[in-house]
C-alpha cells in the first residue's frame, strides 16, 4: 500500500510540527508513506465560500498529486470532509472517484485501516481535553455526538487512551464548535471570537493543560484566542502525542 | 423594503458588547438544548421518529395540492371557512375584509409566524383595528416594536429589568421589578380586559390533519385557547406546509415538538380545533407566500418540513452569541438562514454566511432538514446570482488561482523567511486583517513542513522521487 500524505496549507505554514510528526508515526508504523512536494491546497476555502468553481485548479492539483496513491491520509478533518464530500468543482472522473474514495483522516486511517493497537514509544504525562472539530464530529463521524443520544464512541479517545501518562478531562460542552469556520473567522470575526474564548475557557476549568485536536485550523483559531485573551492552556496536535512528542 | 444586505456580522459585534444579556442568551437557550437531550435520552425511538416524522413531511409535501384539497373540503364540512392567500398582501386583505364584515375593530391574537411574515399588524392597525398580542413574548415585542428574535421564545434576548422598563412604559407598573411572576401577572391584569371585550381572536396553527379537516395548536400560556374561544370571530392563519395526511401522523409530531423546543414532554394546551363554535365563525386562511416556489427548488425544498421548534437555534453557537435579531429577519437563526433568502436574495444573501457549517443544527432538527448542508449550498447560489461581495469574491477567485499554480503558490510562501509578513499581501490585508481584532496571530515557524521534506527527505531519496507534472 502506497500511502500519498496532503499536508494542509496552515499546517504547512504554521504548524509544521504536526506534518512532521504525521509522517514519522506513519513510518514508524511501517507504512510507506510519499509527499509530493508541488501540492496547494485541497480547495475548501474556495469551496465553504461558495466559491465552487474557483476551487477548481486546486481539486485539479490535488488530484495530479495523488491519484498514483493507494491511500490518501492527511492530519486535517475539515479538508478530508472537502475531498470526501464536496470535491465536485472538477469533472468526476475515475481518478477523481478514486482520490475521493481513498482520503482519510489521520485517525480514522489509524484506527479503521491500521487498526493500531499500540504506540509503545509515546508517553504524555499531562492532562488534555480532546477538541472533535466539527468535521471530524459530524462528517467523518470518528466520534459520537451529544445531538443524536447515540452510544458513546471516540476514535481519537481510543488512540489516545493508547499513551502512557495521559490523563483527561471533559469541558462541560465538548461538542460545541469552536467558532473557526474557515472564513467565518474572519467574515464574522467578534462571534468566531467569542466562541473560540469560550472553547478554551472551557477547557482549561475543566483543568486541561493541553488541548488536542486532529484539527489544526480549530487550533489556530483557538490558540490565538486564549493567548489574546491569557488563558494559559498549550495546544497540540494529535499525532504529536501518539508520536511520542513529551509536550 | 430595503434591499440592502443585512449585516449580520456588525449586528452580532454589538450584541456581544452586552456582556450580562449576552450571558443569559447563551445560557438559556444552551439550557434549553440539555433539556431536549434530556428528553431524548428518555425516548429509545427518538431517531425512529424524527426519521418517521420527516418521512411524513416529504411524503405530504410531495402530495401537497391533493392534501391541501382533501384539508379544504373537510374543513368545510366541518363548518370552517377556508380561504386561499398567495402572498402576504392577499392574506393581510382577506383577513381585514373577515374582521369588516363583523365590523370587529379589536382583534387578539396568538403567537404566529406567518402573520409576522405577512406584516399583517401595521396593515390592520392602518384600518382601524387595534391588535393586541397574547403571548407574553411576543406582547413585549409588540410593546417594544421588535421582531420575534426567537420563533418559541420571542423575547428570550430581554433580561427582566428590560421587560420592567417595557411595562412601566405601557402598563404603568413598577420599573424596578424583578420578579418575573410579578411582571407576568401585570400582564395578565392588562390583558384580561382586552381578552374579554376582543371582538375577533386569531391564532396560528401547528398542525393541519387533510382527512379530519381540523387544525391543532400547541401553547404553554393557554393565550391561543382565549383567543380562540372568547370572541366569536376565530380566524387561524397557517401557511400551506403545516399538513399531515391523517390523524394518526400527528402524534408523531406531537411527541417531537415540545421535547425539541423546550425540553418538556408536552405543551401544557395541545387543542385541536375542529369547528365553530356555537354561534360563532371559524375561518381558516392557508397562505402561500413563496412557499410553493420553494416546494420547487430542488435543493432547499426539504426546508418546508420545518414544524417550528426552534431546536436548531437553541444549538447554534453563533445564534446564541448573536441574538435573533441580528438576522434582521422573520425567521433567525439557522433554519432562518436557509429560508429568508428565499423571501428576498439579496437582502438576506449574509446569512447563509452567518454560520461555520458546524452542523449541530441539522442533527437536533426533529425532522431531520439538512441545514448546514442546505447553508452550503445557498452559498454556492448566491455567488452563482452575485450575490457576495465584490472584495471576498475576487479574493477568492485570486486564492483559488494561487492554490492551482505550486510554483506560484511556494514563491508566494517564500517572498521571505517564513511568518505572517511572508503571505502574499492581499491575503494579509484583505483577507486575514479582522482576525487580529480578538485574536493572536499565528506564530511564525522556523520552515515550512515543504522545506522541512526537501532539506530531510528529498536529499537523502534518489533523484527521481521528485517528479511532478507541469
Amino acid at each position: 500500500m502506497k500511502i500519498g500524505l496532503f499536508i494542509p496549507c496552515y499546517i504547512d505554514a504554521f504548524y509544521p510540527e504536526a506534518g512532521i510528526a504525521t509522517l514519522e508515526l506513519l513510518e514508524k508504523l511501517g507504512q510507506d508513506v510519499e509527499y509530493p512536494l508541488d501540492q496547494t491546497c485541497c480547495g475548501q476555502p474556495m469551496g465553504n465560500s461558495g466559491c465552487n468553481s474557483d476551487a477548481a485548479a486546486a481539486e485539479a492539483l490535488f488530484v495530479r498529486n495523488f491519484a498514483k496513491y493507494d491511500k490518501i491520509v492527511m492530519p486535517s478533518g475539515s479538508c478530508t470532509h472537502h475531498v470526501r464530500d464536496n470535491f465536485d468543482a472538477i469533472p468526476q472522473t475515475d481518478e477523481v472517484r478514486h482520490v475521493r474514495e481513498n482520503t482519510y483522516e489521520l485517525v480514522e486511517f489509524l484506527h479503521d485501516i491500521l487498526k493500531v493497537d499500540a504506540f509503545p514509544w509515546a508517553e504524555f504525562n499531562h492532562t488534555v481535553g480532546l477538541h472533535n472539530s466539527c468535521g471530524t464530529l459530524r462528517a467523518l463521524r470518528t466520534a459520537s455526538m451529544s445531538e443524536l443520544g447515540e452510544k458513546p464512541f471516540s476514535k481519537p479517545m481510543d488512540l489516545l487512551s493508547k499513551v502512557k501518562g495521559i490523563r483527561f478531562v471533559t469541558p462541560k460542552r465538548p461538542d460545541e464548535c469552536c467558532g473557526f469556520g474557515g472564513t467565518f473567522s474572519v467574515t464574522e470575526e467578534a462571534v468566531s471570537a467569542k466562541m473560540g474564548v469560550d472553547k478554551v475557557r472551557d477547557h482549561y476549568q475543566a483543568g486541561a493543560d493541553y488541548i488536542v485536536s486532529a484539527d489544526s485550523s480549530c487550533v489556530m483559531h483557538q490558540q490565538g484566542c486564549a493567548e489574546r485573551a491569557g488563558v494559559p492552556i498549550r495546544f497540540i496536535h494529535i499525532a504529536q502525542i501518539l508520536n511520542g512528542a513529551a509536550e | 423594503m430595503s434591499n440592502k444586505p443585512v449585516n449580520h456580522a456588525r449586528a452580532a459585534e454589538h450584541f456581544l458588547e452586552d456582556a450580562p444579556h449576552l450571558q443569559f442568551h447563551d445560557e438559556r437557550l444552551w439550557d434549553m438544548r440539555q433539556k431536549r437531550d434530556g428528553q431524548m435520552h428518555m425516548l429509545p425511538e427518538w431517531q425512529d421518529l424524527r426519521e418517521e416524522a420527516s418521512r411524513i413531511k416529504e411524503h405530504t409535501l410531495s402530495r401537497l395540492p391533493e392534501y391541501l384539497e382533501q384539508f379544504e373540503e373537510n374543513a368545510k364540512k366541518n363548518g370552517i371557512h377556508v380561504h386561499w392567500a398567495r402572498d402576504g398582501a392577499e392574506h393581510n386583505r382577506i383577513v381585514g375584509e373577515i374582521l369588516k364584515a363583523h365590523n370587529a375593530r379589536n382583534l387578539i391574537k396568538s403567537k404566529s409566524m406567518v402573520t409576522e411574515e405577512c406584516d399583517m399588524r401595521p396593515y390592520l392597525e392602518k384600518q382601524g383595528v387595534t391588535v393586541t398580542e397574547t403571548d407574553l413574548g411576543e406582547r413585549i415585542q409588540q410593546l417594544d416594536d421588535q421582531l420575534p428574535s426567537h420563533i418559541v421564545v420571542p423575547a428570550v434576548h430581554k433580561l427582566t429589568s428590560d421587560v420592567a422598563k417595557i411595562f412601566a412604559k405601557d402598563y404603568h407598573t413598577d420599573p424596578n421589578i424583578r420578579d418575573p411572576h410579578l411582571l407576568a401577572e401585570a400582564q395578565r391584569q392588562a390583558a384580561r380586559p382586552v381578552i374579554l371585550h376582543a371582538d375577533a381572536g386569531m391564532t396560528g396553527g401547528n398542525f393541519v390533519v387533510a382527512e379530519t379537516g381540523t387544525f391543532v395548536v400547541c401553547t404553554n400560556e393557554g393565550n391561543a385557547d382565549l383567543s380562540a374561544t372568547v370572541p366569536n370571530l376565530h380566524i387561524a392563519t397557517i401557511g400551506i406546509e403545516r399538513l399531515v395526511p391523517r390523524m394518526a401522523d400527528l402524534g408523531v409530531f406531537i411527541r417531537l415538538l415540545s421535547r425539541s423546543a423546550l425540553g418538556s414532554p408536552i405543551t401544557q394546551y395541545t387543542t385541536h380545533f375542529r369547528g365553530p363554535q356555537k354561534g360563532g365563525e371559524m375561518h381558516v386562511v392557508l397562505v402561500d407566500n413563496g412557499r410553493s416556489a420553494r416546494l420547487g427548488m430542488e435543493d432547499f425544498w426539504t426546508s418546508l418540513k420545518c414544524i417550528r421548534c426552534g431546536a436548531c437555534m437553541n444549538t447554534c453557537p453563533v445564534y446564541r452569541r448573536s441574538g435573533g435579531l441580528s438576522y434582521g429577519a422573520v425567521y433567525s437563526g439557522p433554519i432562518g438562514a436557509i429560508i429568508d433568502p428565499t423571501f428576498n436574495e439579496r437582502k438576506y444573501s449574509t446569512l447563509p454566511y452567518a454560520s461555520t457549517l458546524n452542523g449541530s443544527c441539522t442533527n437536533v432538527c426533529p425532522v431531520k432538514i439538512n441545514i448546514h448542508e442546505q447553508l452550503y449550498k445557498w452559498r454556492r447560489v448566491l455567488v452563482q446570482h452575485h450575490e457576495m461581495p465584490f472584495v471576498k469574491r475576487e479574493i477568492m477567485h485570486m486564492a483559488g488561482k494561487l492554490m492551482g499554480q505550486p510554483k506560484m503558490y511556494r514563491a508566494a510562501i517564500k517572498m521571505t523567511e517564513v511568518s505572517l509578513g511572508s503571505m502574499p499581501r492581499f491575503v494579509l490585508y484583505n483577507w486575514l486583517n479582522p482576525w487580529g481584532k480578538h485574536r493572536e496571530n499565528p506564530h511564525p515557524v522556523k520552515q515550512t513542513f515543504n522545506d522541512w521534506y526537501r532539506k530531510n527527505r528529498e536529499k537523502a531519496k534518489p533523484a527521481a522521487a521528485s517528479e511532478t507534472k507541469k
